[in-house]
């Protein structure tokens, strides 16, 4: 860690420093990890509920078929079935959903079911329902049921899915185009027809998926005496299902609780409408019994959400000293047979197009994007959305720049980064960046890495015949992201957090706040804000997340946004119940508000620091003897304070990574020997959580860029769906992470917070892309796919 | 299928007698029917290590073994091995490093520290991270459970060479 110098106001600066109870900027561990330490964590797989039934799924073997009929009269006599649902009993209960969004113009999409009436459009796809006593005796019966299904032309190839007068991947749509735009500057030919150098590349990132060690899972519970449907749901947005099982299912919102409890990972993989999820919602609501469902690993594999899946030709324009001028790129990216809901599939590709060259001065930006659909399981928001594909293609054709003109890439980085004293400041594709850090992070890379050397490193075990080679890569992150992300395209998607804090009758703190907890630490980190806020020790505050019954309604985790608009809730909430404690003090001490303060549990003289009374003691006049106080003085020890971001409609953040791998030839293998970390994600709440997120980031990124790949083959069938065919980063291939920071706060927020959650896979892949590409240049060989497995390697250098 | 099987065993050191389905996986079993659920599934293939526990002190994966295998033998969970303070100091590194952020991953992960450091011995970062090898972590990219792990080794072998000094003495 590094002292911040970001030459900003002071006064804009959280309280903090060496005071007591002075906790943003600390690294403290995390309360609720204890109870996941000792086995004791709750997570939707592990509750049970009285009367408590299991859903299974009959899927779909074939990836594009009519449902000619549905046999289940053996399978209703089997052991503990209590109901079997097929997509039209299930249709007559719940509204179909679109995953469109205006503000993507021209989107289209097929409204989707529950399950489906006579197509199923992907290999895996849930076909029907089975209800039964135990998850066993589900599956027992769903063997049992026979599902008649006439072949339709099958679409897995993406330019196959666009060429003209193809089939459809599904049947409603007119052709396969989900959603085309074009971003372009206007002088874009004329740079490139001006330019000494021009590089370009086409790259290729195949699908992977989140893999999060607990599967999705749900339990829907619906009361019918009450007319009350209870589901605990392992996501990581409990108000937006809220919101869509309300109105899905004609149910009122009031009436509607979704609790997110312990959550096994998520990563953006579980804020998602998936079929099954809103299935078991109307088993539920047909049985007035709860309905759990888990999915397992296999059943993950062929219907969680994938991700990425681009294809890309980009080309950059160049002077003669290596500048880069224009960029022009197109962008095709294919999503499966649906966009889904509600947050669309065409998110990652518009921000792979906007993101692309976002690190870099240069004037003139071209790009196109097509979203097609196909034949496979749906591709949405995973970790990182469009991150890792901008970047990758940006850093790449950066390196291939820097090999042309003859340069460093260190040093064409530096030549080419927006300069750290030009913000604010207008991307070419429209993104506006409020103050960002690029010079700065890659002189602290360049110094944390020993640079030089590292490459008189690398220069000697080359006359040796060992391949090692270092790659760079600077990104921008989008955080903190206000309604301009779905607000504006209509989806019920907030963009404001709420919060609601209390001082209890013994003088401690209770925080309920919408931003929610998937082990990253919010629940830690709101505590740290509201504590030393209000001067207590954090042992003294409890968190509450996740239970749209009790904490207020708001966007929860995603995209970025828990430090920045959670934390910033939680300090307006607790400065708003500080001035009311100090005005109920300040009536009790015959004081005035301004010359108190609260520390140490207490209330505090401002001026000396000598403790008036504690906060136990305020607690317990306020709430057991208010009959002490002054006539008219009513205490106000609960507040409700709501945060919606205002001024830069994203804060954007920046860093750079790097890698350092060694590549045997003969094999294709890729040893990971080390990797660094920049980062600059403004005001830092908590260091060792924000490395931790960075470190896993890092790992996931690692995981595309080498392993992760989802392999279909050409009747559309997934071929690697378990956990020992598709290959996930393990522990014995992972290299020691190093990190540090640049601290640029936002001056949006009185916190100053950004997010990070993004930073470390935005630019993994891409940091390892380049460098696997260093160590082959010796070798003349290069490549432009993730991931980089050992046969691509090997026909990359024309060993196979 | 479902004609249940009586037998006997010992979980967490109290004697169990129990009736599972001879298709119930051991896994299955300590979660569904005992409710010990610091046991987790991710994969249900011995490939994730998430329901690993003890079996005569072995970790094995509850998941690949049928509860009826387990009679008459000693099952040991995180549960067990937290109530008798067996991993108290891996669970106190854990925490102090946060080598956990989910939680899911982190039952298995304790039982193979505890089974690669009942070995004895101080392994080096390869070593621990051969042996974490078959544990899947999808949150904290593996570096802080290493340090956790290394950590603990150290206090270890720092206790009982000052064991050893103090029988010397």
């Amino acid at each position: 860690m590094t002292a911040p110098d970001t030459g900003l106001d002071p006064s804009n600066s959280p309280p903090g420093g060496d005071r007591p109870n002075a906790y943003i900027g600390r690294s403290v561990s995390r309360p609720n990890a204890k109870r996941l330490l000792a086995g004791r964590g709750r997570y939707v797989t592990d509750l049970v509920l009285p009367r408590m039934l299991h859903a299974a799924f009959l899927r779909s073997p074939y990836a594009h078929a009519r449902i000619l009929s549905i046999d289940t009269q053996a399978a209703k006599s089997m052991p503990g079935v209590r109901l079997i649902a097929t997509g039209a009993d299930l249709a007559k209960l719940c509204t179909p959903w679109t995953g469109t969004l205006a503000h993507f113009k021209g989107m289209k999409s097929s409204p989707q079911l529950p399950l489906p009436l006579d197509e199923v459009s992907w290999a895996g796809q849930a076909v029907v329902a089975v209800v039964a006593a135990s998850r066993a005796e589900a599956e027992d019966a769903v063997e049992a049921i026979t599902v008649e299904f006439e072949d339709l032309p099958i679409l897995v190839d993406t330019d196959d899915a666009r060429a003209p007068g193809a089939p459809t991947a599904a049947a409603e749509m007119a052709d396969n185009i989900c959603f085309h735009t074009k971003l372009d500057t206007g002088a874009v030919d004329e740079a490139f027809a001006a330019a000494a150098h021009v590089v370009e590349e086409e790259f290729r990132f195949g699908r992977h998926t989140a893999v999060t060690l607990e599967p999705r899972a749900i339990i829907a519970d619906w009361d019918p005496g009450e007319g009350k449907l209870t589901v605990h749901h392992g996501t990581q947005t409990p108000y937006q299902f809220q919101d869509l099982y309300s109105r899905h299912y004609g149910i009122s919102e009031a009436n509607v609780r979704v609790v997110a409890p312990d959550i096994g990972g998520s990563f953006g993989m579980k804020l998602h409408v998936y079929h099954e999820d809103m299935a078991v919602v109307g088993l539920s609501l047909m049985l007035g019994r709860p309905v759990k469902y888990v999915a397992d690993r296999i059943e993950s594999f062929v219907s969680d959400i994938h991700a990425r899946d681009h294809h890309i030709k980009a080309r950059v324009a160049l002077d003669a000293e290596g500048v880069i001028l224009a960029m022009d790129v197109d962008d095709v990216t294919a999503i499966g047979p649906f966009s889904a809901y509600p947050r669309t599939s065409a998110v990652e590709g518009s921000q792979v197009i906007r993101l692309i060259g976002a690190p870099y001065r240069h004037e003139q930006y071209r790009a196109a994007l097509t979203v097609v659909f196909q034949n496979k399981v749906q591709m949405s928001q995973y970790r990182a959305v469009g991150h890792p594909v901008a970047c990758a293609v940006t850093e790449r054709l950066v390196d291939l720049a820097a090999e042309r003109i003859g340069c460093d890439p260190v040093l064409m980085r530096a030549r080419n980064l927006i300069p750290d004293d030009a913000y604010p400041l207008k991307s070419p594709t429209g993104y506006a960046f409020e103050a960002l850090s690029h010079e700065a992070c890659l002189k602290r890379l360049k110094e944390m890495m020993g640079y030089e050397d590292l490459r008189a490193e690398q220069a000697r075990l080359r006359d040796q015949g060992i391949y090692r080679g270092i790659g760079i890569a600077s990104f921008v992150e989008i955080t903190n992201p206000s309604p301009a992300f779905y607000g504006v395209g209509g989806a019920r998607i907030s963009a404001q957090d709420g919060a609601v804090v209390t001082v209890t009758p013994s003088g401690e703190v209770r925080c309920l706040i919408s931003v929610t907890e998937q082990g990253q630490g919010t629940e830690t980190m709101i505590g740290q804000i509201v504590a030393e806020t209000l001067g207590v020790e954090r042992e003294r505050v409890r968190v509450i997340t996740g239970d749209t019954e009790v904490t207020p309604h708001g966007g929860a985790t995603w995209a970025c946004r828990g430090a920045g608009i959670g934390g910033e809730t939680a300090l307006g909430a607790a400065r708003k119940l500080k001035a009311n404690i100090l005005g109920l003090a300040a009536a009790i001490l015959q004081s005035g508000p301004e010359a108190l303060d609260m520390a140490n549990d207490g209330i505090v003289d401002r001026a000396g620091g000598e403790q008036r009374m504690s906060l136990a003691e305020l607690a317990r006049i306020a709430y057991f003897r208010s009959d002490t106080l002054p006539p008219g003085t009513q205490a106000q020890l609960t507040v409700a304070h709501h945060y919606a971001p205002e001024g830069y409609p994203f804060a954007f953040t920046n860093g750079i990574q790097a890698s350092y791998v060694e590549l045997d030839g003969d094999t294709g293998f890729v040893k990971i020997l080390k990797h660094w970390v920049v980062e600059d994600c403004g005001r830092i709440i908590n260091p060792l959580l924000v490395d931790e997120q960075l470190r896993g980031g890092v790992v996931q990124g690692l995981g595309a860029a080498f392993f992760e790949e989802c392999l279909y083959d050409r009747g559309g069938q997934l071929t690697n769906g378990s956990l020992a065919d598709y290959l996930v980063p393990m522990a014995c291939e992972m290299p020691d992470i190093a990190i540090d920071h640049i601290e640029t706060p936002t001056r949006d927020t009185e916190l100053g917070a950004k997010g990070c959650g993004e930073a470390g896979t935005a630019a993994a892949s891409a940091a390892a892309l380049n460098a696997v590409n260093d160590a082959m240049a010796p070798l003349g060989a290069k490549v432009a796919q993730i991931p980089m497995t050992p046969a691509r390697l090997l026909q990359a250098m024309g060993r196979i | 299928m479902s004609d249940r099987v009586p037998m006997i065993l010992t979980v967490n050191g109290e004697e169990i007698a129990a009736t599972p389905r001879p298709r119930d996986t051991l896994a299955d079993f300590l979660r569904q029917d005992l409710q010990l659920t610091g046991t987790h599934t991710g994969c249900e293939m011995g490939v994730c290590g998430a329901c690993l526990v003890l079996a005569e002190d072995v970790p094995v994966h509850a998941c690949l073994m049928f509860a009826v295998q387990a009679e008459g033998t000693r099952i040991e969970t995180v549960e067990g091995l937290s109530e008798r303070g067996a991993i108290a100091d891996l669970q106190a590194a854990f925490h102090e490093r946060n080598a956990l952020q989910c939680g899911f991953c982190t039952p298995g992960m304790l039982v193979t520290a505890h089974g690669l450091l009942a070995k004895g011995g101080m392994p080096s970062r390869e070593e621990i991270r051969d042996a974490l090898s078959g544990n899947y972590c999808r949150c904290t990219g593996y570096e802080a459970i290493v340090d956790a792990v290394e950590a603990v080794a150290r206090q270890r072998a720092a206790i009982k060479e000052e064991a050893a000094r103090e029988t010397a003495a």
